[in-house]
């Protein structure tokens, strides 16, 4: 009898089969492909395919000067701009040994963070859009608006700010920007206290994402993870406190951490990182030095000494850095960016096998990979 | 006033008096009335139809803090209408790798599976098409054909993404079949009939007295398992568009997704009209005082409601997964459901 059930359970086997999540399918944030090998509902095994958004950003570096290279930082990673201006300007300034001036790096740290907030909004209403929340996608996208409105009063854009440049920023914020930028934090928190009312008690929201897709802290590590997905995982590595740039040593923030590294913890360590973001705003816009100037006066031709530098800075998906080589030319010789996304993405594989389809949607949407960020 | 049931009936019975005076069979007449009775269904439904889908754009748009549709008609009314004649006018693609009679198939089976259950529902006083004495069995028996659209559909069309949404659909929609079947048996109970219009008139125009108050566990599993029926989130994984594109419908395209998509409101409606008619008292109103507004009106009323409701759950609420579904279904649902028909049960004895 035992032997007649396992033939007929041999019978029933099935086989997995393929199925290619993509470059166009809804839920992967851009052009990604993942080969999936699938057992019914189960991801058995998956090959993330990158390369669709190449557009050798690496190789144009090395035949523009170093300011003329500024406004290509900003297709890196179009969710937050600002922190891919600011990554290029500080490894050139620290190449050249450029100071800047304390009212922009004070400015740079309102625009970056207001950046990550709007970077982070489009995460939550993506992940939210992944779990099948349709609303929160567009309540986020309305918060996101005031962002861009601030930026639009700054700098004239709304996507590609072309704001942070080498030596400074390329302007001063307007006389009313104060008013409107203490307005929308305040707002903003009561906001996220709506979102998180509509999405972190939730018990559908919370059974899709508790205890999925636990990232250990070793293969974060190893795989170079980044940013919240790494802080999730109880690791408090924040660029800004283990190596602070600009004026953020001056300001205080905390780090959010998270526990199991679960889609949960990346999810709340990301809403508190965007409160943490609100507090340091306003810090930073009451500390702000008057002054005039805004960037330090640059030559014509930018000719930094020969030599190779790298810096990074904390981006919101993560570190992002340069590391550029200079032959003492005014062009550089050879620039590599390192991007958050890049590391982030690689997890994908070792945390969602075993888990359902739907999982591996939830998961990939908790890392926040942008992927112009992945292809450069 | 406006009701139809008498103007109908002494229709009927004059035109039975000419038919008998002229030595015609009664016969043709009361064939003559079910084509008409078919006809009027058919345009109410495709009416309903047409103005669901309106409603949910424009209720889905209100909550995102959005207008929806407005360039159309007044408020984009008429907009359901030009997407149907641009779905007609496009070409009909079907696979190359399709299994083309399944594929064919798929879509009519949904929305005629859709379109019968219509006939023993009653819209008004004396408004129902056919008042069979096994009403409600009939409905179940004639609703459980959309998974076989569902499933012939994802087989049909050669695809994996379509094949998982209708693996996924047959599984959910017969796991949820179980405790909405026994939940609808406790408004059985009570009204000792199974005919939908007997159902409502034990009732009455009392609305302490319909049966959502002694049902109120029924009625709750009712609508939950409604929800999973008709596939609407929470529990929209057959078509979970984030994760399987579009799941069963994917390779559709023009009049045949037309047919799916009209079925799915269509479907909407339906269960919405059964919980009016087994838990809120149907066409009935509220209190007696208020007979003076039309029966169907009333009908319409409380089925838009539960509509209204079932929509809001789609555009406020995230998408279970399909383990959590069954779950759901098979540990929490159908014990709570026998529970009522346990509850139930002991109420008729003691009480009646």
């Amino acid at each position: 009898m035992d032997q007649l059930i396992e033939k007929k359970m041999e019978d029933l086997r099935e086989d997995e089969f393929l199925i290619n999540m993509g470059p166009q399918h809804p839920s992967t944030h851009g052009v990604l492909r993942l080969m999936l090998k699938m057992d019914g509902e189960f991801v058995r095994d998956l090959t993330p395919y990158v390369g669709y958004l190449h557009r050798s950003i690496e190789k144009i570096a090395e035949n523009r000067t170093y300011n003329q290279f500024t406004p290509f930082t900003d297709r890196i990673d179009y969710c937050a701009s600002m922190p891919s201006n600011q990554a290029w300007a500080v490894a050139v300034e620290k190449l050249a040994g450029i100071e800047v001036p304390e009212r922009a790096e004070y400015l740079r740290v309102i625009m970056t963070e207001l950046n990550r907030i709007a970077s982070h909004l489009i995460y939550l209403g993506v992940m939210s859009l992944d779990l099948g929340a349709v609303t929160p996608f567009l309540y986020t996208f309305r918060e996101r608006e005031k962002v861009l409105d601030l930026f639009e009063m700054t700098c004239g854009q709304r996507l590609t700010y072309n704001y942070i440049r080498i030596g400074g920023v390329s302007r001063d914020i307007p006389s009313q920007f104060g008013k409107y930028c203490f307005e929308f934090t305040k707002d903003f928190r009561k906001k996220l206290d709506d979102y998180e009312a509509i999405l972190t008690e939730n018990p559908i929201f919370l059974g899709r994402t508790k205890g999925v897709g636990v990232l250990p802290l070793d293969i974060a590590k190893n795989y170079g993870a980044s940013g919240p997905t790494i802080r999730g995982s109880n690791y408090a590595w924040d660029i800004r406190k283990a190596e602070p740039y600009s004026v953020y040593g001056k300001l205080n923030f905390e780090i959010p951490t998270g526990k199991n590294g679960d889609t949960w913890d990346r999810y709340i360590v990301r809403m508190e990182e965007m409160r943490q973001s609100c507090n340091l705003i306003d810090e930073a816009l009451g500390g702000i030095p008057q002054s005039d100037v805004i960037k330090t006066k640059l030559p014509v031709v930018l000719k930094p000494p020969k030599g190779e530098v790298f810096s990074r800075i904390e981006a919101p998906r993560g570190e992002m850095g340069y590391y550029i080589v200079s032959n003492g030319d005014k062009k550089p010789y050879r620039v590599k960016i390192r991007t958050a996304s890049y590391g982030n993405l690689q997890v994908l594989a070792p945390i969602s096998v075993g888990w359902k389809i739907a999982d591996l949607v939830a998961i990939f949407g908790s890392l926040d990979v942008i992927l112009p960020e992945v292809d450069r | 006033m406006l009701e139809f049931d008498k103007l109908l009936l002494s229709i009927y019975t004059a035109l039975s008096a000419w038919f008998v005076s002229n030595g015609i069979p009664v016969i043709w007449l009361d064939l003559a009335v079910m084509a008409f009775a078919a006809a009027a269904v058919l345009g109410v439904l495709l009416l309903a139809a047409l103005f669901l889908v309106w409603w949910e754009r424009k209720i889905s748009a209100h909550i995102q803090d959005r207008l929806g549709p407005m360039r159309t008609g007044p408020h984009g009314l008429l907009q359901t209408l030009i997407d149907a004649l641009k779905l007609i006018q496009k070409e009909d693609i079907v696979p190359a790798s399709a299994d083309k009679k399944i594929y064919f198939w798929a879509p009519v089976l949904a929305f005629v599976a859709a379109y019968m259950a219509y006939i023993v529902i009653p819209f008004g006083k004396g408004l129902i098409a056919r008042d069979l004495n096994v009403g409600i069995l009939y409905i179940i028996a004639i609703t459980t054909f959309t998974v076989i659209s569902l499933l012939m559909a994802g087989w049909g069309s050669n695809n994996k993404y379509a094949l998982l949404g209708g693996m996924r659909s047959a599984a959910q929609v017969i796991s949820y079949e179980v405790p909405l079947t026994i939940s609808v048996l406790g408004a059985v109970m009570l009204a000792g009939t199974m005919s939908m219009n007997g159902i409502v008139e034990a009732q009455g125009p009392y609305f302490w007295k319909w049966y959502w108050l002694p049902q109120i566990l029924g009625f709750g599993i009712y609508f939950i398992a409604a929800t999973a029926e008709v596939n609407r989130t929470p529990f929209d994984l057959p078509e979970a568009e984030q994760e399987l594109v579009a799941g069963f419908n994917v390779e559709y395209s023009g009049m045949k997704f037309a047919m799916f998509f009209l079925a799915e409101f269509v479907n909407m409606f339906t269960v919405s009209a059964i919980a009016t008619t087994l838990f809120l008292g149907g066409w009935q109103p509220p209190i007696p005082g208020l007979v003076f507004i039309p029966s169907w009106v009333w009908f319409l009323g409380k089925t838009l409601f539960l509509v209204f409701i079932l929509m809001w759950f789609r555009w406020t609420y995230p998408r279970l997964r399909v383990d959590q579904l069954m779950g759901f279904a098979w540990k929490f649902l159908l014990p709570l459901s026998f529970v009522n028909l346990f509850l139930t049960g002991l109420g008729v004895y003691l009480f009646k």
